[in-house]
């Protein structure tokens, strides 16, 4: 069973492949110059509370990411027992 | 003709560290047509030819619509350029070498330098630099600029590479190339030169961040670390401002006094009492600028700053804001003007100016004097403490009110948070103390000026005419405070009082030496005849204003330079007047109401 999630909904150690960005050129532009862009593997970290900002791991660069900028990034989540991201 | 060649590099590359490298302590801030910030600049010998390297801010992507970029791109652009020296963090080659295929496009010659090339192989990355070498067509360099490896000959390559370019060009005309082709050719590239290792173990940067992001240590955590810098900086900067300030006290009564014995009373108390004291008092500041810019770095170039941003952003985004805000913030308790100079880690315009209107009402350590002399003059000692405690939630409340009031300006802005989370790295003492010290020549350069003007204008209006008592009801300051008396009585500040408050608007810390001129009594004396003169109603909205009504000079002049228009000092200046007003007024008339 495996559907699309946004970023934001992926649980903290979870990670998932990019399929798809639905943000503007200009927050696109900055996502992409940072790692995140179709096809790539993203890990979520950690997740800050009171609904602040998330940890990303892509490749070999952690980022901090709001929630809503989040929203943007849809991927399909790893199975969970899938090694290291 | 000289050289000149531009530095360009992403954010937490290493960019700074190698050009202070590079060209060691010669480094000035420069204007340069068409560009709205400022750029550092120094020159260095290549060879037999002195060439300029300019320090571009820090970009992702050269079609990237950040106020950085826009400036980095812009620049590139228009200069004619000798070349492009490109700096890279090894360890994440992977996705930076975008930037390299972007630059390209624009067909200048560039050189490639693939910093922290020591972190990369700790880590088990590999880069194969000749395959590298042969698929960009450039020449590429493994440094690492913090321990000034591989720096050397880099800059042989850099001497060869500029013989092989003698004449600037001028960057072909942008075109706004095929990010997506890029990526492909990028993948293609990255799979011959580049190993990663595919599982990288938890680093020591994991394992700290597993405490100081913890979900609920790491807010608390923040804070104490937060507190901790903060007694560093005022526990080291406030002797060290005595010091100077009893220095320059006793080079004026040894020296300078004696020396301008023979002058009419006017001119030497112009030169002595004006001048001199008012530089004095402003010069003192310094002190704190060095000692918070050490910090500041220490916060910042450890990797922390961008750790605070992440604790502190669910409460600062609800106010347009991000959590570097906050720490800005904070730090504004000691002495607004390092605060507000330390703005400049928020890179979005709007989000900075509305970080230097904030700041302003952050309560400094010489408000804090006024706050503790008034208080143990005029409260009881059960009543001092949590009176003094009302003081800091206002300035909080006003603080975060006036950030909330510009949020529809900072909202809709072009500075998404989205942003990188370095690993930590101990910041070396060298480039601490050329910070720290860089930014302390800004000061004094740039609101040295302004503070003079300033300075002389308060003398002017405590002094004039020549032969009535200083800062008595005959001076202009005098008339200009029974002028203002129907603005003041209101909210219970007394002629005298508004005297003080003119004094204040040099320095916060000279108010409670002025009221001791103004009313003739000094220490003891004068929280005995305060006492006597006013009551608690009164004291508490003096304190209110004095909070409230103007950053002080230094921090106008800051805020200025800071932001590069007269405008926003205003625009600072009005509110917090009128805010003074209001809040002040309000409580003189609901506490008489109440109280009588």
């Amino acid at each position: 069973m495996t559907q699309t999630l946004a970023l934001c909904d992926l649980a903290a150690g979870r990670c998932g492949t990019i399929v798809r960005i639905d943000a503007g050129l200009e927050l696109g532009a900055r996502m992409r110059a940072l790692g995140l862009l179709p096809g790539r593997r993203v890990k979520v970290i950690r997740r800050s509370p009171f609904r602040g900002p998330i940890q990303v791991r892509a490749g070999q660069t952690d980022l901090i990411i709001r929630r809503g900028e989040a929203a943007a990034i849809m991927l399909l989540p790893c199975p969970a027992e899938a090694g290291c991201a | 003709m000289s050289k000149r060649i531009a530095l360009v590099g992403m954010p937490n590359t290493g960019k700074s560290t190698l050009f202070n490298r590079l060209t060691g302590a010669g480094a000035r801030v420069g204007n340069w047509p068409g560009l709205t910030v400022e750029l550092l600049s120094a020159k260095l010998l290549l060879g037999d030819s002195m060439v300029e390297l300019v320090d571009l801010p820090g970009l992702h992507n050269l079609h990237g619509f950040s106020e950085d970029e826009r400036v980095a791109r812009h620049f590139i652009e228009t200069q004619p350029l000798n070349g492009i020296l490109v700096v890279l963090n090894t360890t994440q080659l992977e996705r930076q070498l975008a930037l390299v295929l972007q630059l390209k496009a624009l067909g200048l010659p560039m050189l490639l330098a693939l910093n922290m090339a020591d972190e990369a192989q700790h880590r088990g990355i590999r880069v194969h630099r000749e395959v590298l070498e042969a698929q960009l067509g450039i020449p590429v360099r493994m440094i690492s600029a913090k321990h000034g490896r591989g720096v050397p000959e880099l800059k042989q390559s850099l001497t060869k590479w500029l013989r092989a370019h003698p004449e600037p060009s001028q960057a072909r005309a942008a075109v706004l190339s095929e990010d997506d082709a890029i990526e492909s050719t990028l993948d293609d590239m990255l799979s011959q030169s580049l190993h990663i290792p595919v599982c990288l173990s938890p680093t020591r940067t994991d394992r700290i961040d597993q405490v100081l992001l913890h979900p609920w240590l790491g807010i608390p955590l923040f804070l104490l670390l937060m507190l901790g810098v903060f007694q560093i900086v005022y526990g080291i900067g406030a002797p060290l401002q005595e010091g100077l300030a009893w220095l320059l006290d006793e080079a004026r009564t040894r020296w300078l006094s004696p020396l301008l014995a023979g002058l009419p009373t006017w001119a030497m108390s112009f030169l002595l009492e004006g001048l001199y004291d008012g530089i004095g008092t402003v010069m003192s500041f310094l002190p704190i600028i060095v000692v918070f810019f050490l910090a500041m770095a220490v916060v910042e170039d450890s990797g922390y700053l961008a750790r605070a941003a992440f604790l502190m952003d669910a409460l600062m985004s609800r106010m347009g804001l991000d959590g570097r805000a906050f720490v800005m913030q904070l730090m504004g308790f000691g002495c607004n003007v390092p605060a507000l100079m330390g703005t400049r880690v928020i890179r979005s315009r709007s989000q900075r100016i509305a970080a230097m209107m904030m700041i302003p009402f952050s309560l400094c350590s010489a408000r804090l004097q006024v706050f503790l002399f008034f208080t143990t003059a005029i409260f009881s000692p059960r009543a001092a403490p949590w009176v003094l405690f009302s003081l800091y939630v206002m300035s909080f409340v006003l603080a975060f009110f006036t950030a909330w009031l510009m949020r529809s300006r900072t909202r809709h802005n072009t500075d998404p948070m989205l942003m990188e989370l370095p690993p930590y790295r101990l910041p070396t003492l060298a480039a601490l103390t050329r910070q720290s010290f860089r930014e302390s020549g800004h000061f004094l350069r740039q609101a040295g000026g302004f503070i003079i003007l300033g300075v002389t204008l308060v003398w002017f209006l405590t002094h004039f005419p020549l032969d009535a008592a200083p800062a008595s009801s005959a001076t202009l300051a005098g008339q200009l405070a029974s002028w203002m008396e129907p603005i003041f009585t209101p909210l219970g500040i007394d002629q005298l009082l508004s005297i003080a408050l003119l004094f204040g608007f040099v320095a916060k810390e000279i108010v409670i030496g002025s009221l001791a001129v103004i009313y003739g009594a000094g220490g003891d004396e004068l929280s005995g005849v305060l006492a006597h003169n006013l009551d608690w109603i009164q004291a508490y909205s003096f304190m209110l204003f004095t909070l409230i009504y103007t950053p002080c000079l230094s921090a106008l002049a800051t805020i200025r330079r800071e932001s590069g228009s007269r405008r926003v000092m205003w625009i600072s200046l009005g509110w917090s007047l009128a805010v003074a007003w209001l809040l002040s007024f309000a409580f003189y008339q609901t506490a008489r109401a109440l109280f009588g």
